[in-house]
């Protein structure tokens, strides 16, 4: 390969300046805008032509720019995202588009949003008045995984309204929290979309620090060997190659993990490899290019061993041993009543096996690390992580620094789903800059991304259950395999979930459960968006849907009459004391159901007028989920309050910002308690020398614990102001208050930077920190409560099938979710949208694929998540609110619960629609024709 | 960001194109719109070339204009101004509907009908829209200028029969006369990649209640894409009846060459959704030569 870079010159007009700009062969546009011109607002999520987040205009028209060579930009306008808000006298004026993302909410995570402004905006250029099909038509392969579609369709409709009469952008409508507050529970866009929709927010691949070196990682490629040989020294001599690390190099600790460390950071020579994605050796070099090339000149002997795929087969007495305390990581067990009397006093019992696949989070934002040594020794790690603190733990760890020598500092996430809980690249990237000395980023391509983090369990789940004739449940019995793959990540707890929700979120008498976690040869698993509930809750949603079959009964009322609702007793044996909405959410749905069918039996299979091979039917299932982490962990978070000199309360806390809105539900508590204006309080997230430990971004839980920190400490900082202004003031600590942006003393009104001066003078600070601690919560097997709160869901889908091809599409979506409170309406509505079009794409769109150890689908054209043409013409959300005692204004999780009934319901209508029962995700159209021609 | 290239050239006309091909350090190979050749050559299924001449700058392929009694699309047209067009429109709807199908805006604003063609894959949309309306195809070589119908431009799937310096500069399509209309018709899958499983694209002619003439082309269908002409004989001359329809699809089914693509689709699949897609366009072709 010739690196002798021959630069050229060439002049393109950007964002209606000219740039002469000296670029090297070989580059994109995209590199260009990004790198050259620093104009980061352009984002790349696959450098494949496929998710269109690199979207930019050229001459008027959108094109991808991660494949356009950037010669061919020569004498060309470009116009990107930074080119559409303008300055008027200082001022920042959003482009229309831009200003109906911020109000519609259709900016969740952020990544894909340029992509989608760029590609709405070339659309309004030559439609002004689009409709529903030209906006989908358009903005088909422009991909969100956050999954607002709904949102973003109508805020490009706003705004083309806004931009042909030339009036402000009109708002959604958006129904108030029943509980709402001053603040909470009233829609107010979050208060990141700005800098989301004008390119300004920073990812952590947008950053650039002087010096800084490019690492890549020699991946293993092999399912299962042993490491025999590797001769690094060839890489180690070439030009531009900083330094060039093997296990043999590891300062400290040899392995990582979040629970159980069982994972290589570097396979060393005679050491057993586990995973294609397990890393033999890191880089680090002045340019991409050159540590790829250093990659390539590694020579690496592994004596290739046969993989174990499949947790059935890696627990027979003859597997290999892939970790040592051998394949089973954990079996766990869910036991109540006596299911064998359960059983005998069924009128009917049912059995059935169902199989879900591994599913990849896809995320459109690409792991990214930065490390970057400090002159003091320490190390910052520049990173957008779900659990700072995990990531210091485990970066310290492989460094042999004490942990107050490292610092994450977190950055706009896009989109993590679970998929950023384990480690990445962070040690990776520390171990490079701790041996250069130099600032290292290690991006990860979109091939390695999907290859190697931790993917959603595949899980094989077999379903007994027994019931009444009149439909009522008396026993069920469950047993799980789970696939955790090569190393351990969150799995047991992925599949204590699993487990325990199995049964559904009925009242059963008599429940049995086993459930094995395995290790395999396959990516390994862990958290993912539903934490091994969508699993299960396929399996016990599709048999609580074949018993009605079998009973004659409507699928609605036999889910009625054996839900959880207060007083009940799960299959762990808590009992419900408060907070169960699962009937309510029923009947709401139910009712939109059987609105919309015009009092036709919803489940009654329909064929489309003059079209007779179309048919349609819907489908119904339900849910729950905990929130918190549960089972005894105690589960806490450190929220910190401060007023800055500047007029604004700093609302602090390490809790993780992953797209889902966190930011947005902090800032409205800290207003609500305090009394400040929303646009008063900051938050930050995120950063282990900024931030104190709001725990891991996990199970649902930062909307109740942190909100709940960030409540009382909002409360006590309120308190402790009251008690110093009334004496500083002279007036009754009641008569002391925060009002917008000042605060009222009596009849005097003092400014927040006077209110900070003064206190600092009299030696006090105006900040308050506080360790919220859930409810305590007992071990699965122990009497008492698993769990502090539950959310619970039901959907109902419309779909349609084509009985001449197998296509299926989703019509319909109707999806309520009890979220005790809806702190934010409008956060809501996207992860409702959001939660069903990932619903979507388990059941419909995304197949991972892994053969003999080997990832097939390792791009994202060969794995599809669901783009915009896969949304259902209507998702219809419903809120609905039974309060959680310990949560803030009786809030509980929004993030997993909203997406987990969406695959049953869809499955299910198919049942309806044409009598074809899928028991394996995701669903296959050619499974389901054979499975209709050759009845 | 990798290193696809070191030199990258933008000719201005076709002898500029060909001699760039020739001279310029090699190898060399021609970009279009490189929605396909860049993924290849990241993935590797291209080899990685020094030199790349850009064709999408020669203003003789980025023609789309009547020429006499044939319509010409240059081979640089991006697929987007073929679907927008309303000449194409007019006289060769299904290529227009193929070509809308393809992808999104912003790679439908790159991706060419000549790179679709020359990348010669048995089921690309605009390729099987091409044969089925009988095009024929301009190339020019230092050889000189010829032109061939698009059938003959294939060896294999992926392999096309154009040599290394071999430029394609567009393609000629009958105009469409009043009884003439042409349709397309794909199914996906949603899962895997952005090829579909099967489509289908008739064009014919109609006169009264009888098929005069028609031309067929469905991809995969076999290893290169071509006219079913068996199928087309089915149809050819006769009222279109059920009776007919059965025929046409019997001699499909016999005629096409129908296989497993792993991960995608299974060769029963392909085979139970053969006779959907004709029968659809044909009907659709069809309905529209009615009024057309
Ligand atoms: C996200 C995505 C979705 C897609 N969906 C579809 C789809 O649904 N259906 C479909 O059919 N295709 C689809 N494609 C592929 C489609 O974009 C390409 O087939 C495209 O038409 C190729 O044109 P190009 O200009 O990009 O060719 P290039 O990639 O530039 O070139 C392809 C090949 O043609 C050669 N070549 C290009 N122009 C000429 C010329 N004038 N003379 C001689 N040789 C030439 C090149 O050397 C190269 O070998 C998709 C691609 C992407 C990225
Ligand atoms: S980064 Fe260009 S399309 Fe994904
Ligand atoms: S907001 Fe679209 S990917 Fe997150």
């Amino acid at each position: 390969m010739t690196s002798s870079p021959e630069f050229r010159e060439i002049t393109l007009t950007v964002n209606g300046r000219e740039h002469r700009v000296r670029i090297a062969p070989g580059e994109t546009l995209a590199y260009l805008l990004r790198e050259r011109l620093g104009l980061t607002g352009t984002k790349i999520g696959c450098e494949e032509a496929e998710c269109g987040a690199c979207t930019v205009e050229v001459d008027g028209e959108p094109v991808v720019s991660c494949i356009f060579p950037a010669e061919k930009a020569h004498g060309r306008h470009v116009l990107t995202i930074e080119g559409l808000a303008r300055d008027e006298n200082g001022h920042l004026v959003l482009h229309p588009l831009q200003q109906a993302f911020v109000e519609h909410g259709a900016v969740q995570c952020g990544f894909c949003i340029p992509g989608q402004i760029m590609t709405a905006h070339a659309l309004l250029r030559h439609n002004p008045e689009p409709s529903r099909e030209d906006i989908r038509h358009a903005l088909k392969d422009t991909l969100c995984r956050c999954g607002g579609y709904p949102s973003i369709e109508s805020a490009i409709q706003a705004a083309a309204r806004a931009l042909r009469e030339g009036t402000p952008v009109p708002r959604p409508e958006i129904p108030p929290s029943i509980r709402a507050g001053r603040v909470v529970g009233r829609p107010r866009p979050r208060p990141d979309a700005v800098d989301k929709v004008t390119g300004r927010a920073i990812f952590t691949d947008d950053l650039k620090f002087p010096g800084m070196l490019y690492a890549r990682v020699l991946r293993a490629e092999v399912p299962h060997g042993i490491l025999r040989g590797l001769d690094v020294s060839q890489a180690r001599q070439m030009p531009g190659v900083h330094a060039v690390l093997t296990a043999e190099d590891l300062p400290a600790a040899r392995t990582h993990g979040l629970i159980v460390s069982d994972w290589p950071i570097l396979v060393g020579v005679g050491e057993r490899i586990r995973y294609v994605g397990d890393a033999l050796a890191i880089v680090a070099a002045d340019t991409p290019d050159r540590a790829e090339e250093a990659l390539a000149a590694i020579r690496v002997d592994i004596e290739e061993l046969p993989p174990l795929t499949d947790p059935v087969q890696a627990l027979q007495p003859d597997a290999p041993r892939l970790h040592e305390g051998g394949n089973l990581l954990k079996h766990i067990k869910v036991r109540k009543g006596d299911v064998e009397a359960g059983f005998a006093q069924a009128d009917v019992v049912l059995e059935h096996t169902f199989h879900t696949p591994i599913y990849e989070h896809a995320f459109l934002e690409p792991e990214c690390s930065i490390a970057v040594p400090q002159p003091d020794g320490s190390m910052y790690v520049y990173v957008g992580s779900q659990i700072p603190y995990a990531d210091r733990r485990q970066v310290a760890a492989a460094l042999g620094l004490p942990e107050e020598k490292v610092r994450i500092v977190g950055q706009h996430m896009g989109g993590g789903f679970g998929g950023k809980e384990d480690i990445a690249g962070q040690i990776h990237a520390a171990l490079l800059a701790q041996a250069t000395g130099r600032p290292v980023k290690l991006l990860f391509s979109r091939r390695e991304s999907m290859m190697v983090h931790p993917k959603r369990h595949a899980t094989q789940i077999r379903v007994r259950i027994g019931a009444k004739k009149d439909g009522r449940l008396v026993a069920v019995q469950t047993e799980l395999y789970g696939d955790t793959g090569a190393y351990a990540s969150l799995g047991e707890k992925v599949m204590t979930r699993a487990t325990t929700h199995s049964a559904g979120p009925y009242e059963v008498p008599h429940v049995k459960a086993d459930c094995y976690a395995v290790y395999t040869n396959n990516p390994p698993a862990g958290a993912f968006r539903g934490f091994g509930v969508t699993q299960s809750a396929f399996a016990i949603e599709s048999m609580m849907d074949m018993l009605a079959h079998a009973l004659g009964m409507d699928p609605v009322e036999i889910r009625r009459k054996n839900a959880l609702r207060e007083g009940s007793v799960t299959s762990t044996g808590q009992v419900l004391r408060e907070g169960v909405g699962l009937l309510e959410c029923i009947e709401k749905v139910e009712a939109e159901m059987r609105r919309l069918s015009d009092g036709q039996d919803p489940f009654r299979p329909r064929r489309v007028p003059g079209k007779p091979h179309l048919v349609r039917a819907w489908g119904f299932a339900v849910a729950f989920k905990n929130t918190g982490l549960g089972g005894g962990a105690p589960d806490q978070s450190t929220v910190e309050v401060e007023l800055l000199p500047e007029g604004v309360l700093e609302v602090r806390t390490s809790a993780a910002e992953l797209g889902q809105g966190l930011v947005a539900v902090l800032q409205l508590i800290a207003a609500e308690e305090t009394g400040l204006g929303p646009d008063r309080v900051r938050v930050l997230v995120m950063d282990t020398g900024r931030t104190p430990d709001g725990g891991p971004t996990t199970a649902s839980r930062q909307t109740a614990v942190t909100g709940n920190a960030a409540r009382l400490a909002a409360q006590g900082l309120l308190k402790a102001v009251q008690a110093w202004a009334s004496e500083y003031y002279d007036c009754p600590p009641e008569a002391v208050a925060f009002r917008g942006d000042a605060l009222v003393a009596g009849d005097r009104t003092v400014a927040l930077p006077h209110l900070v001066q003064a206190m600092r003078d009299a030696g006090l600070e105006p900040r308050t920190r506080f360790t919220y601690h859930a409810p305590e919560t007992r071990p699965l097997g122990q009497p008492g409560d698993m769990h502090f709160a539950f959310s619970f869901a039901a959907q109902a889908a419309e779909v349609e099938v084509n009985t001449r091809t197998g296509e299926v599409r989703v019509l319909r979506v109707i999806s309520a979710n009890d979220v005790g409170m809806a702190v934010n309406p409008l956060g809501l509505k996207g992860q409702i949208e959001g939660g069903v079009a990932m619903g979507i794409g388990t059941a419909l769109t995304e197949r991972f694929i892994v053969e003999n150890g080997r990832v097939v689908t390792d791009r994202l054209a060969r794995y599809r998540i669901p783009s915009i043409v896969h949304m259902p013409e209507e998702v219809h959300p419903i809120v609905v609110e039974h309060p959680a005692r310990g949560g803030p204004y009786g809030a509980k999780g929004v993030g997993e619960i909203v997406s987990i009934p969406t695959a049953p319901a869809i499955t299910n209508a198919i049942y309806h629609a044409v009598g074809v029962r899928v028991d394996r995700l995701p669903v296959d159209q050619e499974v389901l024709l054979l499975a209709l021609t050759t009845r | 960001m990798r290193r696809l290239w070191n030199l990258y050239l933008r000719p201005r006309t076709v002898p500029e194109a060909l001699r760039a091909i020739h001279e310029a350090p090699q190898p060399a190979a021609f970009i279009a719109g490189g929605t396909d050749l860049l993924l290849d050559i990241e993935t590797g299924r291209h080899p990685r070339p020094h030199t790349l001449v850009d064709v999408t700058d020669v203003d003789e392929l980025q023609a789309l204009e009547v020429r006499g009694d044939r319509l010409f699309v240059g081979a640089a047209v991006p697929v987007a101004r073929v679907a927008a067009s309303p000449l194409v429109r007019t006289h060769a709807q299904a290529l227009a509907e193929a070509c809308a199908l393809i992808a999104g805006p912003q790679v439908r604003n790159l991706a060419t009908l000549g790179g679709n063609v020359a990348h010669a894959l048995p089921a690309a949309d605009g390729t099987i829209a091409l044969v089925a309306l009988d095009a024929q195809a301009e190339v020019a070589s230092p050889r000189g200028r010829r032109r061939v119908p698009l059938e003959t431009l294939f060896l294999g799937p992926g392999r096309s029969a154009l040599g290394h310096d071999e430029l394609l500069v567009g393609f000629y399509l009958p105009l469409a006369r009043p009884g003439q209309a042409s349709a397309f018709r794909r199914v996906m899958r949603p899962q895997g990649v952005a090829l579909p499983i099967l489509n289908a694209a008739v064009w014919l002619r109609r006169e009264g209640d009888r098929v005069a003439d028609v031309g067929i082309a469905m991809g995969p269908s076999g290893p290169v894409p071509r006219r079913l002409r068996a199928t087309e004989a089915a149809l050819r001359g006769h009222a279109l009846t059920p009776e007919r329809v059965a025929a046409a699809k019997e001699a499909l089914l016999r005629e096409a060459r129908f296989r497993t693509s792993k991960f995608r689709a299974s060769e029963t699949y392909r085979r139970l959704l053969a006779g959907v897609l004709l029968e659809e366009a044909l009907q659709t072709a069809w309905a529209r030569a009615g009024t057309a």
